[in-house]
């Protein structure tokens, strides 16, 4: 069970705002992580939409998450001037390292891999993203100490 | 016949005063303004190919095949988005454009399984010859078909995300239970949240399916049986809003029930009951031959028609002459047609030579009668059902439109969305308080039995804030009745602030409603049972009616005062004079001008005093008086409220008729059974809740080899009245003949208007959509004073909760029909709502087995923990013989009209482990009197 006060807290700030629901949905992930399901109905009601609406929104954006993520997230772009320099074969390394496939969270739920589509950096191919940091140029062998960076080990 | 195929002109019509023409493929056309260019060309029948389009809903621009080339415009704009403009030249055919659509339609077709489809005789159409993608990539042709709802599946491998079925569930019914997950190739239709149809919010109304162009949405019964070869159009009958109908045919088998188009009730809507609820006519348990014993405890014998026509009448004679002419009489159904319902009304007045005949109305809208009747002098509501679209304000009382009438509850959604304001007064958070795109501005959850303090409160703010419309007052009204009504209203007993210690609705709340209602410009009422099942239910009527005048609201589109009819011809049994005080057209027996022309007509003499109300039958019987009744479609031993006196006087009946489709629980006393038929088989009229006359048209024979009105008549011979008619519109000339609002109606001017709104007179020959329209139709409006008399059923310490009780969707009143359904999926139990305080202070929880006991008797039912409720009131519905909702309800009754208090009765309700005792006895009594001897 997730903390309902704290839901229909975050709910109450927003729903008021006309066209709050996507606003509203950023700040339920913020407090959550992910958007629970149990938080679909309150937003339904609070809004006075469906249901059905509501998850329409959620499952367009690929950005609402429907499940608790890893404790650290990792993004890696796929798109074409990062796979021109590399990126392919940077992200079956970050596979074997973290030992998840893409859209993945690791069993002990400490990482979750994303594929991204352009970061807008594309002057520094390869990127990636660790936990909201982009780090740019990041080949096989260095991906490893970034990530162990980002441990502050 | 054939099959009708309606005609769709893409987008839905425009109203403008401003005509645009233009030009398509050389042909000239002109249509109003904001038209598209897909209706303007269909208009002129050319037919532009589309998928995601349809006149139902607006336009959505995603299939891409009705493109058009236009001059002077770069590029190849979608006819269905874009608007006519003044000299528009367009082109709707050229190479380039089938170029377009083949390629469009060729991705379509690599992601579509090859069969026969709607999708692939689109590609044909279109001259699509090969598939240069081929099937082998990321297709949807293994997803699973959902097919939790009992009627229809969905196959989404068919499905082009058009989203036509999201936008009907939307736009058309306003449940919003679908939607499209997710994006891209990814995306899908999902009901709810990624859920099946049947866990979704989805309530089965069939538009999404019959919006689908691909039978990605499909109906089970045409997979099952195959495409129907012809329509017949008929009507439903459920519920009084009266929706036209194609009853889709094979061979003789009905496939399915369309909603037509053309249904001026309906505009081609449909709910679950009427669209696929009717199997129970072709259901095993329907009695076939006519069946007699001579005792109820005897098994029933089978036998032909004339052997129980013979026995009937004989009985009935016999019985007349040892206990007199009036101790016998009979009851009318609001299920059956017009002609149906005449004809037994003439039986009892003819041949039985009393007047004892009454109707099912007695029991729901009786008030209605008589307080439209005494404030406006027509015993109707004011308006057709489309006035709502014109509407800025409604106010719905005591009625649950979204589950009672549901395609009319849609039009009114439609309305709400579109910003007309609702104030809805209920002791109940119905649908329409709260749900999606819907929030009443204001609702008054009074308690039950307060509705006349609530109404003459309102009166009092629109009267003291001079809210009111003198000019109308002035010039419509009857000036006394006024002004004696004003100095009763003005009485501070009316304030809301004094009214709040019954009504227990904050007077604020009360005093921002009645200003809301007189001050938004056109303000309709709209009302059901929770207005007329009281002891005073009249005089709420007749409050609402003495507002509406006051405010002006009365006699133009989207005003009027509406009662909802519960039942498909509840408006046409009370017209066809059931009542036992009034002849066909609501004349008085006693007026002998008016019963001449009856004594003419049927070359007899009539009896000129009234004859019993169906309570007054039930104490007569048991006091020994009334031996003998005949019972047109209706069940009064689970409907009637009081259920141990119903069993009793029926018990002591001497004989018993009943005619009906099934075996109910009425028949369970019954010495006589005449087996009816269903709407599939009869050949008449409904006349639904804004006076409409639709036909009724059979699309098989009766199944009973006998139709329900000839053996009325037969009776009626076989006991001395000279009842012959060669075929039904013969009936219904001869109410015309007698029914001077039902001067012009006839089944070839039905047929050739489609339907009729009485009064259809010579000064109206089309009928009369909206009532009053240029003054009252008694003359002046008449004011009536209606005093506040608290029922005497209260909440005492014994019995500290008010149990009030109503209708769910799925089911139908006593659900002899919707119980022989799949309906019973959505309810198969009825259950009792109770308020979490009213549930944590007995212990209760959700889904505990609870007694309901009140001073009249106890019953059990399961118990379910809702916020809908309000503290102190619990609700059930009435559906299914076992739960006994009516052993509960009291014999308190409205003064005028002596329609039962079914909405409040004081109960307790506590935990219990078994059923009560009547519903021990009910299980062993029920199956040992319905036995057919082998």
């Amino acid at each position: 069970m997730i903390d309902m006060d704290k839901a229909n807290e975050v709910i109450n700030r927003f729903k008021d705002l006309e066209g709050g629901l996507l606003e509203c949905l950023h700040g339920v992930q913020q407090a959550f992580g992910y958007v629970p399901k149990e938080t679909v109905n309150v937003m339904a009601d609070a809004f006075n939409l469906s249901r059905a609406e509501v998850h329409g929104v959620i499952s367009y954006y690929h950005d609402f998450k429907t499940n608790p993520e890893g404790r650290k997230v990792v993004r890696i772009c796929q798109a074409e001037a990062c796979q021109s320099m590399g990126s392919r074969g940077l992200t079956e390394r970050v596979k074997d390292v973290l030992n998840i496939d893409l859209g993945d969270t690791s069993a002990d739920g400490e990482y979750s891999l994303e594929a991204v589509y352009c970061f807008g950096n594309c002057a520094l191919s390869p990127n990636v993203e660790i936990d909201g940091k982009l780090h740019a140029r990041v080949s096989s062998d260095n991906f490893e100490a970034l990530l162990k960076q980002g441990d502050g080990a | 016949m054939t099959l009708i195929i309606e005609k769709d002109y893409g987008t839905p019509e425009k109203k403008s005063d401003k005509n645009i023409d233009l030009n398509i493929d050389g042909k000239s056309v002109t249509v109003p303004e904001g038209t598209s260019i897909m209706r303007a060309a269909r208009t002129i029948d050319t037919e532009i190919p589309s998928l995601c389009a349809s006149d139902c809903m607006e336009s959505y621009g995603s299939c891409r095949l009705c493109l058009v080339e236009v001059d002077g415009v770069r590029g190849t704009p979608a006819s269905c988005t874009t608007p006519v403009a003044q000299d528009m030249q367009v082109k709707t055919t050229s190479e380039r454009l089938t170029k377009i659509r083949r390629g469009i339609m060729e991705l379509y077709i690599s992601d579509h399984p090859d069969e026969d489809s709607p999708l692939n005789d689109m590609a044909q159409l279109l001259g699509l010859k090969e598939n240069r993608y081929g099937k082998q990539g990321h297709n949807h042709l293994k997803s699973v078909i959902d097919d939790s709802n009992p009627y229809f599946s969905f196959d989404a491998s068919k499905c082009i995300l058009c989203a036509r079925c999201v936008r009907a569930c939307e736009e058309v019914q306003g449940t919003f239970a679908l939607t499209v997950d997710g994006r891209g190739f990814d995306s899908k239709i999902s009901a709810g949240t990624d859920q099946s149809f049947l866990e979704s919010d989805c309530v089965s109304c069939g538009a999404c399916v019959q919006a689908c162009p691909t039978d990605s949405l499909f109906e089970k019964r045409v997979e099952e049986i195959g495409k129907p070869d012809h329509s017949v159009v008929t009507t439903c009958a459920y519920c009084g809003v009266g929706c036209g109908f194609k009853a889709e045919v094979k061979d003789q088998e009905v496939v399915r029930m369309m909603p037509w188009k053309d249904g001026q009730a309906n505009h081609g809507h449909s709910c679950v009951k009427g669209r696929f609820s009717w199997e129970y006519a072709i259901h095993e348990d329907r009695i076939l031959s006519p069946m007699i014993r001579d005792n109820i405890t005897d098994p029933w014998k089978e036998v032909g028609w004339d052997e129980a026509i013979e026995f009937t009448a004989s009985r009935l004679k016999d019985i007349q002459k040892e206990h007199g002419i009036k101790s016998i009489g009979g009851i009318t159904s609001s299920r059956c047609t017009n002609e149906e319902v005449f004809v037994v009304q003439k039986l009892i007045r003819a041949a039985f030579q009393n007047n004892n005949v009454d109707t099912c109305a007695r029991v729901c809208h009786s008030p209605t009668g008589y307080g439209l009747r005494e404030t406006l002098g027509t015993s109707a509501g004011t308006q057709t059902f489309d006035s709502v679209m014109e509407s800025d304000v409604m106010v719905v009382i005591g009625a649950n439109p979204t589950d009672a009438h549901p395609v009319f509850a849609s039009q009114m959604k439609r309305r709400l969305r579109q910003g007309a304001k609702l104030i809805v007064i209920d002791p109940r958070k119905t649908e329409l308080v709260k749900s999606p795109h819907i929030k009443a501005d204001h609702h008054l959850p009074l308690l039950p039995g307060t509705n006349v303090a609530m109404i003459n409160a309102i009166a009092h703010v629109v009267l003291t804030e001079g809210l009111m419309d003198q000019d109308y007052i002035d010039q419509r009204c009857d000036t006394d009745a006024f002004n004696q009504w004003r100095d009763f209203i003005l009485d501070p007993i009316n304030s809301p602030e004094t009214v709040e210690q019954y009504t227990g609705v904050a007077a604020s709340e009360v005093r921002s409603a009645a200003r809301l209602y007189a001050t938004s410009g056109n303000g309709a009422i709209y009302y059901g049972l929770g207005v007329t099942e009281h002891s005073q239910g009249s005089t709420m009527v007749i409050g609402m009616a003495n507002l509406a005048m006051a405010t002006g609201n009365i006699g133009a589109m989207g005003v009027g005062v509406n009662p909802l009819r519960g039942q498909n011809n509840v408006q046409g049994s009370c017209d066809m004079g059931s009542f036992p005080h009034e002849l066909p057209g609501y004349r008085p027996v006693g007026d002998d001008e008016a019963r001449g022309q009856f004594e003419k007509e049927w070359g007899l003499e009539l009896d000129p005093v009234p004859g019993y109300q169906i309570p007054h039958m039930f104490d007569a019987a048991v006091e020994g008086k009334y031996k003998a009744m005949y019972v047109q479609g209706e069940d009064v031993a689970q409907s009637d409220p009081n259920t141990h006196h119903v069993e009793a006087a029926l018990n002591a009946l001497d004989c018993l008729i009943v005619q009906d489709l099934f075996l109910n629980e009425t028949a369970r006393f019954a010495h006589v059974f005449l087996p009816g038929t269903s709407f599939l088989e009869k050949d008449g009229t409904f006349t639904n809740a804004e006076r409409r006359i639709s036909r009724v048209r059979p699309v098989m024979d009766a199944v009973t080899g006998m139709d329900e009105w000839e053996v009325s008549c037969r009776i009626g011979r076989a006991m001395g009245a000279d009842m012959s008619y060669d075929h039904p519109s013969e009936i219904m000339d001869e109410i015309a003949r007698l029914t001077p609002t039902f001067k012009n109606v006839s089944f070839d001017r039905l047929d050739e208007l489609g339907s009729i709104q009485w009064p259809c007179t010579d000064d109206a020959p089309d009928g009369t959509p909206i009532m009053h329209v240029d003054g009252f139709v008694r003359g002046k409006g008449n004011f009536i004073v209606t005093e506040y008399v608290p029922t005497t059923e209260r909440s005492t310490r014994k019995f500290p909760l008010i149990l009030t009780t109503g209708r769910i969707l799925s089911q139908y009143n006593v659900g002899a029909q919707t119980r022989r359904t799949k309906n019973n999926v959505w309810h198969d139990k009825d259950i009792l709502d109770i308020h979490p305080h009213d549930a944590e202070n007995r212990g209760i929880v959700c889904g505990d087995k609870v007694l309901i006991q009140s001073r009249m008797g106890e019953t059990v039912l399961e118990a379910r923990i809702t916020e809908n409720m309000q503290p102190g009131v619990v609700y059930t519905t009435f559906h299914m013989p076992e739960s006994g909702a009516n052993i509960v309800t009291t014999d308190n009754s409205d003064w005028a009209t002596n329609c039962p208090e079914y909405k409040v009765t004081a109960v307790e309700v506590r935990q219990t482990n078994r059923k009560s005792d009547w519903q021990e006895e009910f299980d062993g009594f029920s199956s040992s009197t319905r036995h057919i001897a082998e």
